[in-house]
């Protein structure tokens, strides 16, 4: 049960991950783009299991 | 366009660079040169299966001495964030000369917590006690599982088998986690693993290290489990008057679920103790979170909460330094052992090779540690 948990939270970071990508390519202001990017930092590290 | 793709490489810079120090750290080997009584050296995977080639099928070092005897479990690394502990079961796994019983030795009990830092908490990522030869180096750690080994965390966590409720975090913490579950959490599973040593291998005392803040009231002391208690009282006298400082005595409290030194005793024929010395680092009104503070224990933050009466243990500029809460360790044990052995001679643990608190606390704990680059690679073990 546990183990199944862990894959779907894995899959939500995943999710999220994607979701800030796409905004950050959608979006036109400078500000909002650093943003997306800073935010995406954290999911990456986590999806390459490095944080 | 170009702006996108130069804030995409900012970002990707600043991921590589965190990404490579949480990298680093996480996978700092750190080299043991055992000592002249280890006689074999076991996993912790060897006493329950389904841990074995996890982060915590963790070494566990064997001392035997010529005579047979009682036996003896120390237990370092229960949190890694409080670094006397394993540097004093260090000691032992590198020192020790067994005459009678045997001492199994575990460094890093929770191996996970090992590989990661409190998150947010601005901890070094390593610490590195001084020695003739240079300086070992050892991963911080935290307290709790590593959330790369065991995710999500639970809303409420569920103590196993008494269903007592405990923080939600505690479910990464070995020391909530006892006596185990076998079908449980890596950190559950590992807490079964070590309960199942202690029960094969007639564990006779198992003694856990840990370091507390000042702030907390369970500090100094020796926690000890009913079946301990004048073994503790016996220790806590003897310290206090021969070997220059000063340890209480806790009874283990029944209410308080997941802790060694309550869990052991009550589910093995183990006495099970509790050891805790200062650590300012760890305490919550502390300044720059830094490897000085960890290893000198020096804080001028923590010295004036102390001032104001908000502390359970006397601090002043001389800080504690991590030679005098290793020392402290040591000495604890070595006393323990002793009245042990007196008052139970067929079950007796003699040994020689350690260093009581004077020592450490004049000649450093760089002193007990082995130079790595001495010994033949195949002899050396990592944690």
């Amino acid at each position: 049960m546990y183990a199944i948990v862990t894959v779907l939270y894995y899959l939500l970071t995943a999710y999220v991950a994607v979701l800030l990508v796409a905004n950050f390519l959608k979006d036109r202001e400078w500000q909002k783009e650093i943003l997306y990017i800073i935010v995406l930092i954290p999911f990456v590290l986590r999806l390459l299991r490095l944080k | 366009m170009n702006r996108k793709i130069a804030i995409a490489a900012l970002g990707t810079a600043l991921a590589l660079f965190a990404g490579l120090s949480f990298y680093r750290s996480r996978h700092l080997r750190e080299p043991l040169v055992p000592g002249p009584s280890v006689s074999r050296v076991a996993r912790l995977g060897d006493y329950f299966g389904p841990l074995r080639g996890s982060v915590n099928d963790v070494n566990v070092y064997v001392l035997e001495g010529k005579e047979p005897g009682g036996t003896i479990l120390l237990l370092g690394g229960t949190h890694p964030e409080e670094p006397a502990g394993r540097l004093a079961a260090w000691i032992f796994a590198e020192n020790a000369e067994m005459a009678k019983g045997r001492i199994f030795v575990i460094l890093t009990a929770n191996r996970s917590a090992s590989t990661v830092t409190r998150l947010g908490g601005a901890y070094p990522p390593d610490f590195t006690i001084p020695t003739a030869w240079g300086g070992q180096k050892f991963r911080m750690g935290d307290r709790w599982s590593n959330p790369l080994d065991q995710w999500p965390d639970p809303e409420v966590y569920l103590h196993y088998p008494t269903r007592q409720e405990l923080a939600y975090v505690d479910i990464r913490n070995l020391n909530r986690a006892f006596p185990g579950r076998p079908n449980g959490t890596l950190t559950e599973k590992t807490c079964y693993a070590i309960t199942e040593l202690i029960r094969r291998e007639k564990v006779d005392i198992a003694i856990d290290f840990h370091e507390a803040e000042l702030q907390y009231p369970v500090i100094s002391t020796i926690v000890a489990h009913p079946k301990g208690a004048d073994l503790a009282a016996a220790a806590s006298m003897f310290i206090s008057s021969v070997e220059g400082f000063a340890i209480g005595v806790e009874n283990s409290p029944k209410a308080l679920r997941g802790l060694s030194h309550r869990e052991i005793g009550d589910a093995t024929d183990a006495i099970s103790l509790l050891l805790e010395a200062p650590e300012p680092f760890l305490d919550a009104t502390r300044g720059r979170t830094n490897r000085e503070l960890l290893l000198d224990g020096k804080d001028e933050f923590v010295v004036r909460a102390g001032k104001r009466g908000l502390l359970f243990e006397k601090i002043d500029e001389k800080g504690w330094p991590i030679d005098i809460r290793v020392g402290r360790h040591t000495s604890t044990i070595l006393q323990i052992l002793e009245i042990w052995s007196g008052d139970n001679p067929a079950k007796a643990v003699v040994l020689s090779g350690i260093p009581r608190y004077g020592d450490v606390v004049q000649n450093g704990t760089g002193a007990y540690l082995k130079d790595p680059k001495t010994v033949d690679l195949a002899k050396l073990f990592y944690e």
